[in-house]
């Protein structure tokens, strides 16, 4: 199902743990706790296995596959989408798993890194022209990078190197392995 | 082995999504914690009202500074003394308030938001340019009088006196840092995502009043740390607190926007600087006078003299360190620290010397190479800098730069180059080796994979101490039970763990010999312990410092002077109209020791160089001045490098080097070195193109744009 919360009542409900500013002179008033969170039935199929969840409307795919899945490999860089850290496939597309709401994921196929191998459990050629590249450091933007080269191969965006920089800068990478990130996108793509 | 390109062996366990790091571990019963911060940036607490936050459904308990447990005093490695949430006093904006504690993620962040701050505010210090005030010492960055620096700069035939600033930089690993803390009676532990777990034992310790072996710290990959994760942090401290509160685990993740004031930073330096020197370019004198802006209470220096203490030789030398205090979280260090401030200085200097000398740039950094330590005269532990400067002016074309292209259609070409330095720091470090009979080998190191390619080449060492396929070794590392590995910042990983493994290997393999009766020359360790019936036999090896010391800067208290070296050459981009620079091709070539894994240090010092670029070209943090608050506290605000920005052309060499002195391995430091000289010699390019000299970081269109147009 979808869920009519908007993103803004989404957003306004659970937002970050920022405090109420103040003036000098008081407080302002405290924004109403919502009390009774609305609760959503999903079905929706996960690294190829059928998912069916009972959660609040407001919880994202990303903390849903974190907390309540234990599908860690998916990362949560920024939670607002700048980073790509928690990019997963929605039905063969790439989105940003931290903008998504479970509720929107009715009867959608996902997949996270750790769905990214081969059933038998042999690496996907971007995972292992990762590792021949030496294309990460720390690995924390890594599954999101390999999930997003995927895509991009898929995408037909892997033509050349300008096309791959272009098309794989949704992925930050703070250890900043993009010259071996653009050369092991560009080696899957020439053996998919 | 030693020496060899072998890909990473936790590469399987990265590109899976099977390597776990600290927010990735989900205990049973755990309590979801998320911090509310001062909404001021200085001024008191009046009141919290928690009551609306603890009516969310799933909100367990909502604590505040008054019914926070009292922590003990702490000391180093804790990052500030002053901690959190046992007063109510606010110093910077950010500062934790409240923790709420509940079921969910969602009903925490819920409560956060619900939690109500009444605040009296005052008006912030912030950066105002002053003179500022002599720190407190950290046993580097003292200040300096040697010589006649007034006489010999106002003798000298040609003269440069120039103010070069860099604004606050925010770290911006990858990874928030998180803590996972769960209490069984007086233990404590922790899954935490840090450079260097023994740092928290003693301070939980100190804050708990426990037994520091009561702290276990289980940390195997770090999503990057870069040095915010170095020392102890509150938060750290909180999650552990809310813990033992709450009878229950606790996970805390810091949010992007709280890693900005809960976590250490790059400070805002001014630096001021003279150089003169003779007719011929040889430096008489060096004036260096750096301001940098810290907490309140708490003192960073940032050390950015040390570049003019080591890499040229200039006979009168004046540096002076100062701080200036405003109303922030306290800066931390950042790779690089101390040199990469202070290249950015001394280097854009050089080049404005050469052009007043009408000098190749690398011409005059030859002419004052330092023969020996300028400061003590000792001799260097190693320092193959002029090949470096020879081998990476020939990878880059640079002395027939005249004769290539300098317009490509809309885009003018400069080319750059700056020397690169670094001051090698030591910490003492152990680690284990264990044979097996079957001919395999187990390293045991209480070291974290940060990203630095660490649990990669301490197998590799092994291997190659034991005449063995790297194969046959695995490693076990990141918990604090295993020896103490020291820490994995400073550079000095490789030097400290690196020696302790292939000190143990060969102590396990002395071990084997003696056992067998057998020469260790052409022992078969294997056959020897199946032929003795030894199924295990552990060694022990042991990185230590001068007099046992915890900490060594620059070799001090040893023969010698110990620092890293290179040169980076870079081709850059600038379009006049728009005033957009790009990196177009880079050249980085070091002297730093032996290279344990081509592979993965050349990846480690791209990074340094991807690094430098975004300090050059689009980093800032700015306090903003009225509320004294981080103006941007997200990854959409503030820019750091994007894939589309960098070019595969970077190309980094080594010179052959083994520098015995400095370790047993033979190795040195490469993780900050790569970070230095790369703001002055894209600064340098820069003005090669269009002729204008940028002096405050970044270097953005606004600013070219300005110049070009008038």
């Amino acid at each position: 199902m979808t869920d009519s919360l908007s993103r803004r009542e989404f957003l306004g409900a659970s937002g970050a743990a920022v405090g109420v500013a103040l003036t000098p002179a008081g407080a302002t008033a405290a924004p109403k706790g919502r009390t009774a969170e609305r609760m959503v039935d999903v079905t929706c199929n996960v690294n190829g296995r059928p998912v069916s969840a009972h959660v609040e409307a407001r919880t994202t795919l990303l903390d849903h596959l974190r907390e309540r899945m234990d599908l860690t490999g998916t990362k949560k860089g920024c939670n607002e989408g700048a980073c790509g850290a928690c990019t997963v496939l929605v039905d063969g597309k790439r989105m940003n798993a931290c903008l998504i709401l479970l509720a929107q994921c009715e009867g959608r196929a996902i997949t996270t890194v750790e769905g990214i191998a081969q059933p038998d459990g042999s690496l996907h050629p971007v995972q292992q022209a990762f590792i021949d590249h030496d294309a990460f450091q720390c690995g924390f933007c890594t599954p999101g990078q390999v999930v997003s080269a995927a895509a991009c191969i898929a995408e037909g965006h892997a033509t050349s190197e300008a096309s791959v920089r272009e098309w794989m800068s949704g992925n930050l990478c703070r250890c900043s392995a993009y010259p071996q990130i653009t050369a092991a996108v560009l080696a899957a793509a020439r053996r998919a | 082995m030693i020496g060899r390109s072998i890909t990473r062996l936790e590469g399987h366990a990265k590109v899976t999504g099977k390597a776990r790091y600290a927010a990735d571990n989900n205990l049973a019963r755990v309590l979801h914690a998320v911090l509310v911060g001062a909404p001021i940036a200085n001024g008191r607490v009046l009141s919290i009202d928690t009551e609306a936050a603890q009516r969310v459904r799933g909100v367990v308990r909502v604590l505040t500074h008054s019914d926070m447990p009292r922590f003990g005093a702490v000391s180093f490695p804790s990052a500030i003394l002053k901690l959190p949430m046992q007063d109510d006093v606010i110093r910077h904006e950010g500062t934790p308030v409240a923790i709420v504690l509940a079921e969910s993620l969602e009903s925490a962040e819920e409560g956060a938001g619900a939690v109500v701050v009444r605040a009296r505010s005052e008006s912030p210090l912030v950066p105002r340019d002053s003179a500022g005030e002599t720190p407190v010492r950290m046993g580097f960055g003292e200040d300096l009088n040697r010589g006649d620096v007034p006489g010999a700069l106002q003798r000298a035939a040609h003269r440069v006196e120039q103010r070069f600033i860099q604004p606050a930089r925010h770290h911006n690993p990858m990874e928030p840092s998180a803590t996972v803390a769960e209490w069984f009676g007086d233990t404590l532990f922790l899954y935490d995502s840090v450079q260097a777990g023994f740092n928290l034992p003693p301070v939980m310790a100190a804050v708990f009043g426990i037994d520091a072996k009561n702290v276990r710290v289980i940390a195997p990959h770090t999503g990057g740390g870069f040095g915010c994760k170095g020392w102890v942090w509150p938060h750290e401290i909180l999650a552990a607190a809310a813990a033992r509160v709450a009878g229950r685990p606790v996970k805390l993740v810091l949010t992007r926007a709280q890693m900005y004031a809960n976590v250490g930073y790059q400070p805002l330096v001014r630096q001021d600087i003279a150089l003169g020197c003779d007719a011929e370019g040889k430096l008489a004198a060096l004036r260096h006078d750096v301001v940098n802006t810290t907490s309140i209470v708490e003192t960073w220096t940032e050390a950015a003299t040390e570049i003019s203490r080591g890499l040229y030789a200039v006979p009168a030398l004046q540096l002076t360190q100062r701080v200036e205090r405003v109303h922030a979280n306290l800066p931390t260090a950042m790779r690089a620290p101390a040199e990469g401030p202070g290249s950015w200085a001394l280097e854009s200097a050089m080049d404005e010397l050469a052009l007043l000398l009408r000098m190749d740039p690398l011409d005059l950094r030859l002419a004052n190479y330092a023969q020996t330590d300028p400061v003590h005269g000792k001799p260097w532990s190693s320092n193959k800098l002029r090949e470096a400067y020879a081998e990476g002016a020939r990878l880059f074309g640079w002395r027939e730069r005249g004769q290539l292209p300098r317009h490509d259609g809309p885009w003018r070409i400069g080319f750059g180059m700056a020397a690169c330095t670094m001051t090698t720091f030591r910490h003492p470090a152990a680690a284990r080796v264990r044979l097996q009979d079957d001919g395999g080998a187990v390293v045991e190191a209480g070291t974290h994979d940060i990203g630095t390619g660490t649990t990669t080449i301490l197998p590799q060492i092994c291997a190659d101490t034991l005449g063995i396929d790297v194969a046959r070794v695995s490693i076990q590392h990141g918990d604090t039970t295993l020896p103490d590995a020291g820490p994995v910042y400073g550079s000095s990983a490789t030097m400290g763990v690196g020696s302790a493994v292939m000190l143990a290997a060969r102590d396990a393999l002395a071990k084997v010999a003696r056992l067998a009766r057998e020469p260790v020359e052409t022992l078969d360790f294997a056959a020897a312990m199946r032929r003795i019936g030894v199924a295990e036999i552990v060694g022990d090896g042991r990185f230590a410092l001068p007099g046992n010391a915890s900490f060594n800067a620059d070799g001090a208290g040893t023969p010698d002077a110990m620092r890293t070296w290179g040169a980076v050459f870079l081709e850059v981009g600038v379009d006049p109209d728009l005033g957009l620079v790009r990196l177009r091709r880079a050249v980085g070539s070091y002297s730093a020791g032996r290279i344990v894994n081509p592979l993965t240090a050349r990846s480690q010092i791209t990074g340094g160089i991807i690094w430098e670029w975004g300090k050059a070209t689009m980093e800032q943090s700015l306090q903003e001045p009225r509320h004294g608050r981080w103006l941007a506290k997200n990854l959409s605000n503030v820019a750091i490098p994007v894939n589309a920005d960098i070019p595969a052309a970077i190309t980094v060499h080594f010179v052959e080097e083994h520098d015995e002195h400095a370790s047993p391995l033979g190795a040195k430091g490469i993780g900050e070195l790569g970070a230095t000289g790369v703001a002055a010699a894209v600064a340098n390019a820069v003005f090669d193109a269009v002729g204008i000299r940028v002096r405050e970081l970044p270097i953005l269109p606004s600013k070219l744009i300005r110049d070009l147009s008038s």
